[in-house]
């Protein structure tokens, strides 16, 4: 990634031993205990995990050596790679997720009364604790209780509501509206700090030139954001595939809703077989490396011609975004 | 905001504010409800609660004993003073490192320079769930299981979204205000702690926000690694809470309560922080 020769570097007075020996000195200081902790908390586990993945083993014991057969076994059973597909779900969620807080976001660009109350209310979601979220779902899906409620209110008929979270064919659905629910608001607050980072003279002299709404935001807000909505959407897939928290809190994996780090959890912490989990990781985040490398090379040919001229770091930009969400994209 | 202000009112844009209002209101109800639905049932007596939809008013909001039972069962003063401790020490050192490190990954060009970003870019696409079964047995045999500063330790070992914010950060700070700094007898110490340091605000203020709710709502981590009652964290203190009383949703409901309220406060406290946080979080990082 970077090039550390774009960054500004403090021009060498390299000549004075002094100089020099101070620079070397702040570099370990400062450096030292990061880079401790990243070997420490994620490339010692990341390499004891490529090892692990190999052996049949559980917390405690050495285990024996069993080559592929953890890899083979992630592919064959039903409860591993096959669990993907729940993924799809949180995938079709996060696409929604984006369009709605891009819609949102570009209605309360314009002038609109008490925006910032609207803005409180779809945003506040993002920070409710995620166990407390999981419960208010759980409350809100119930038999009986809130959403069942609701739609007798509306003149649905008892017999013909469903169970949300024990019927196969919509539970997932209902799981990954509550992380729709949750994330919408955030993301509507990041594009509308995008959006108001486009130079205002652009839209007055939009006016002036009378168009109406819906041209202001084909033609100025929607280029200017761009980058940022194709961005997420394709870090929505990684994120997708790590999908945890709603079906762990929820419906604890039960009844098909069980997500790959739901059953990889599983795995490795009550069927104590550490090596498949270890080994099911491993192949999660081939997966995800693969995503990644797919974006730069879109964003590279994508964006080159217009991202060359204005931008002298536009491979750097990127990255940034896909680390960002990548790392705090943890619980989908 | 006022960017419309020079529009017209013909009869398709008031149908279009009409429009504009009505989905912004729904939007908000469908965000709300929820949350006020547990706050109506929080409010509930037993009887009540049995008795009554969810969506029903509950007969007076004097009715506290839901919360002082979740406020007692569920030991939330212990819960919210560790979740206050780690938060802090957290904020702080974490900032504190990916300051000092992008400071000398930005202003000075040495040999691995590029070897260590790629080697954090790497690091934060490995997702943190997965790892956790083999830190574990590393927490075990530092001993950092099942005390608090150990949680802080892991927090600040995976923190990779600061280390970003900071680097970008750096590449528009000025490099001449370190060169006058130079100039002036400072040492790289001084530059980095007297000058850059107090510049650095805005990236404060957005990492203590994208940190601060990760951390806030972390589960998984504390669930691993403080097990015992008394360093529960407020999601940990929450969960426990709550499997003994099944489908008795006024309790539980209580609970919930009871952990949105720091939150909301800070919300109130800080919105426009809180917002310019996630925003140059996004745009800019």
């Amino acid at each position: 990634m970077g090039n550390p020769s774009g960054a500004a570097t403090l021009s060498g007075n390299g000549s004075s031993f002094l100089s020099r020996h101070q620079k070397g000195f702040v570099i370990f200081t400062f450096m030292v205990i990061p880079m401790l902790l990243l070997f420490l908390f994620t490339y010692l586990p990341f390499f004891k995990m490529i090892q692990f993945s190999f052996y049949n083993r559980n917390y405690l014991s050495e285990g024996t050596f069993v080559g592929w057969k953890n890899y083979l076994d992630v592919f064959k059973r039903d409860d591993c790679f096959k669990v993907l597909w729940v993924s799809v779900y949180y995938m079709a969620g996060a696409v929604i997720q984006l369009a709605l807080a891009l819609f949102f976001a570009s209605l309360m660009v314009f002038k609109v009364k008490g925006s910032n109350l609207y803005k409180a209310c779809l945003f506040f979601p993002y920070l409710i604790c995620g166990i407390a979220v999981g419960y208010i779902f759980k409350f809100f899906y119930a038999h009986g209780y809130v959403l069942d409620n609701i739609l007798m209110a509306l003149g649905v008929a008892e017999e013909n509501l469903p169970l949300w979270l024990q019927n196969t064919k919509i539970n997932n659905i209902c799981l990954a509206a509550t992380s729709v629910w949750r994330y919408t608001g955030q993301n509507m607050v990041m594009f509308m700090g995008a959006m108001m980072s486009v130079d205002s003279t652009l839209y007055e002299a939009c006016e002036l030139d009378g168009a109406n709404n819906w041209q202001k935001f084909k033609y100025i807000i929607l280029p200017s954001i761009k980058t940022i909505i194709v961005l997420n959407l394709i870090l929505s897939i990684s994120g997708s595939l790590c999908a945890f928290e709603p079906p762990y809190v929820i419906t604890n994996g039960t009844m098909g809703t069980g997500t790959y780090f739901v059953i990889m959890n599983r795995i490795a912490h009550e069927n104590q077989k550490v090596g498949l989990a270890c080994a099911m990781a491993i192949v999660l985040l081939v997966i995800i490396v693969l995503c990644t490398v797919g974006q730069k090379l879109f964003f590279k040919y994508a964006y080159q011609t217009s991202d060359d001229g204005s931008d002298p770091r536009p491979r750097l930009k990127n990255e940034k975004y896909a680390a960002q969400k990548a790392a705090g994209k943890a619980g989908v | 905001m006022s960017i419309s202000k020079l529009q017209a009112r013909t009869p398709a844009s008031i149908a279009f504010s009409i429009l504009k209002y009505v989905c912004l209101i729904a939007a908000s109800i469908v965000a709300i409800l929820p949350v006020l639905v547990c706050v109506f049932t929080a409010f509930k007596t037993n009887e009540e609660y049995q008795i009554t939809s969810p969506l029903d008013l509950p007969a007076s909001f004097g009715y506290l004993t839901n919360f002082v039972e979740a406020w007692d069962k569920a030991n939330m003063f212990t819960g919210f003073r560790n979740t206050a401790i780690v938060l802090i020490f957290v904020l702080i050192l974490s900032i504190f490192f990916s300051a000092t490190l992008a400071y000398v990954l930005n202003r000075f060009k040495f040999f691995g320079n590029e070897i260590i970003r790629n080697l954090f870019m790497f690091a934060s696409l490995i997702p943190g769930i997965a790892t956790q079964v083999t830190v574990y047995q590393i927490m075990y045999s530092l001993g950092l299981i099942n005390h608090l500063y150990g949680y802080v330790i892991v927090l600040c070992g995976t923190d990779i979204i600061s280390i970003y914010i900071f680097l970008q950060f750096f590449e528009n700070l000025s490099v001449s205000l370190d060169e006058s700094g130079i100039i002036d007898g400072c040492t790289y110490f001084g530059v980095f702690f007297k000058i850059l340091f107090p510049l650095l605000k805005p990236a404060i203020v957005t990492s203590c926000v994208l940190k601060g709710v990760s951390i806030y709502n972390e589960y998984y981590m504390s669930n691993l690694y403080l097990t015992r009652d008394y360093l529960k964290t407020i999601s940990t203190a929450l969960y426990a809470f709550v499997g003994p009383y099944g489908s008795q949703y006024n309790y539980i409901c209580a609970g919930v309560i009871i952990t949105i309220i720091p939150a909301l406060i800070i919300f109130l406290l800080c919105q426009d922080h809180i917002y310019s946080g996630m925003a140059a979080g996004a745009v800019k990082g």
